[in-house]
């Protein structure tokens, strides 16, 4: 079933620069896709128009049956809670501990503090850190503070996890970690995750589907497993 | 349910806004203090000017005394002539009869002395009243040039002077107000939108996690709603106690007699609910300006 459908896609900034040009994609519900591609190549674009932080200034955009080309602005918060975002930069609150960091997503919406708690709870499991509930941002490191990211990206159990680099500020043990939890999410709750990310290595190691986006067309689509083949026949030409 | 618990996270949030800024919520409500204090001041002064005019209004006339030589059918005339001016409220016909016996009743003297006269040295009159006293000047002139119209009297000068300074003083108040009004919505305004960029983490993550719009812009509203109330309790408290104080001092009138104080009730509540209202919406009106303008969604 298709979660995603990118048709004819372009997106012109106001000063005149074309970040994406008829990009054409279609991702399923459940699959694991990176995105990758140079700096200004239009992949951040791609990921923003997901989530409507960029509207695209012609062609189609459907998310979860939203097509968020023709989405009002006063409208963009019903798809917002279909997805959870992650950053490179975790965008956490600092005043407030792991589990109100949480728990402030829920509370945004409006849900009652009943329901509000195992959601929270649950969340915090996943991503590991039970144990750190009450500690704050700066008293963690930055692979947890990615997980507590994560944990409130997924907290209302949206049908799309985006993640734009999250392992950019994060040194290759812990990017492993954030992989294993993302992994397991995707496995274990059926949630479609697209991730943006540089990392090669990431991308070799985990066999997934692979965007390659360049000059804001699609330069490359590799299902699964086949980036890595790919790549091994370009180094051994 | 959802709208209440959202209502309620946004009064919460806005209080504790108001805390984070002190120093800056402090100068808005004091300037919205000010504002008000001074709003009550000219609602005051106007209110009452209003009473005076209206009391002098009604206590002015216009004197016109008819000629001697006049025949009573020149009186009938000049009767025709003033019910046909638009400007004319009312008029009776004093006789010079009428003049004496009050003059008499007067004092001794006079009694005395109109006794004395063989004939009465007195004209009959006109006592007019106009409809609006900024006509008093002109209707009189026009009286004046009346054929068996000897003169026509009124308070000369006296009441343009009044009912002028009453007018500049209620003019410059409103000047002034309108003015202080915009510098508190500008600082509430102001405050607000030191709050926006100092939330502005938490502003996007309620984006990014889906929460309304509505539900994002309403702890900024409830700020400036905040600041302009607690803005507009001192003057509140100012008003009612200083105008009954001021009243019981004064007696209830000042210089003399004739200018009556307003009475305090319900005048003082209906001031009060007036200074809750302008500081409720000039407040509100400043952070809608804010959230506009730096809120972006």
């Amino acid at each position: 079933m298709k979660l995603i459908q990118v048709q004819n896609c372009y997106k012109v900034y106001k000063n005149g620069t074309t970040a994406l040009a008829d990009l054409n994609v279609t991702i399923d519900k459940g699959e694991f896709v990176f995105v990758i591609g140079s700096t200004g190549s239009g992949k951040s674009t791609f990921i923003k128009t997901l989530y409507r932080e960029e509207k695209p200034t012609k062609g189609n955009v459907v998310v979860g049956g939203i097509n968020v080309a023709k989405l009002r602005n006063s409208k963009v918060y019903k798809l917002r809670r279909k997805i959870g975002v992650v950053f490179q930069d975790f965008k956490l609150l600092p005043k407030l501990t792991v589990y109100e960091n949480v728990a402030f997503a829920l509370e945004s919406l409006g849900m009652e503090t009943k329901e509000i708690r195992p959601k929270v709870m649950n969340a915090i499991e996943k991503v590991g850190l039970k144990e750190k509930t009450r500690n704050f941002p700066s008293q963690l490191s930055g692979g947890e503070q990615q997980r507590v990211a994560i944990a409130r990206a997924i907290v209302n159990n949206p049908k799309l996890l985006i993640c734009d680099e999250p392992t950019g500020n994060l040194d290759p043990e812990t990017s492993k970690e954030i992989m294993k939890i993302l992994e397991r999410i995707n496995k274990e709750l059926g949630t479609t995750i697209i991730m943006a990310t540089h990392d090669r290595e990431i991308v070799n190691r985990m066999q997934k589907r692979v965007l390659i986006i360049e000059n804001g067309v699609l330069a490359g689509d590799y299902l699964k497993g086949s980036y890595k083949a790919h790549e091994s026949i370009k180094n051994s030409n | 349910m959802r709208a209440l618990r959202i209502l309620i996270r946004s009064i919460r949030d806005s209080f504790k806004s108001v805390g984070r800024n002190f120093s800056l919520s402090m100068a808005a409500i004091t300037c919205s203090t000010i504002t008000l204090i001074l709003v009550a001041i000219s609602i005051i002064l106007s209110y009452n000017v209003r009473e005076i005019t209206n009391t002098l209004e009604k206590e002015l006339t216009i004197v016109a005394y008819v000629k001697k030589e006049a025949t009573e059918e020149n009186v009938e005339e000049l009767k025709k002539e003033l019910n046909s001016m638009s400007e004319v409220e009312n008029f009776n016909f004093k006789s010079k009869e009428e003049w004496k016996a009050e003059m008499k009743n007067e004092s001794e003297t006079l009694n005395a002395t109109l006794d004395y006269l063989e004939t009465n040295p007195l004209l009959d009159s006109f006592v007019i009243t106009v409809k609006d006293v900024k006509d008093l000047k002109t209707t009189t002139e026009r009286i004046r040039k009346y054929d068996f119209v000897s003169s026509a009297e009124y308070g000369e000068g006296m009441v343009e002077n009044i009912v002028g300074a009453f007018d500049i003083v209620s003019k410059g108040t409103i000047v002034i107000v309108i003015a202080l009004i915009l510098v508190t919505a500008f600082l509430i305004s102001n405050t607000i939108k030191l709050t926006i960029f100092s939330r502005k983490n938490e502003i996007e993550i309620m984006r990014l996690v889906g929460a309304s719009n509505i539900a994002i812009k309403l702890p900024f509203i409830f700020e400036g709603f905040i600041l302009g109330v607690i803005g507009s309790i001192l003057p509140i408290i100012a008003t009612i106690y200083g105008y009954i104080i001021f009243y019981d001092k004064m007696g209830g009138h000042v210089f003399s007699n004739i200018i009556v104080l307003v009475k305090p009730f319900n005048f003082v509540f209906y001031i009060a609910l007036i200074l809750l209202t302008v500081g409720c919406l000039v407040g509100m009106f400043g952070s809608y300006r804010a959230v506009r303008k730096y809120l972006k969604i």
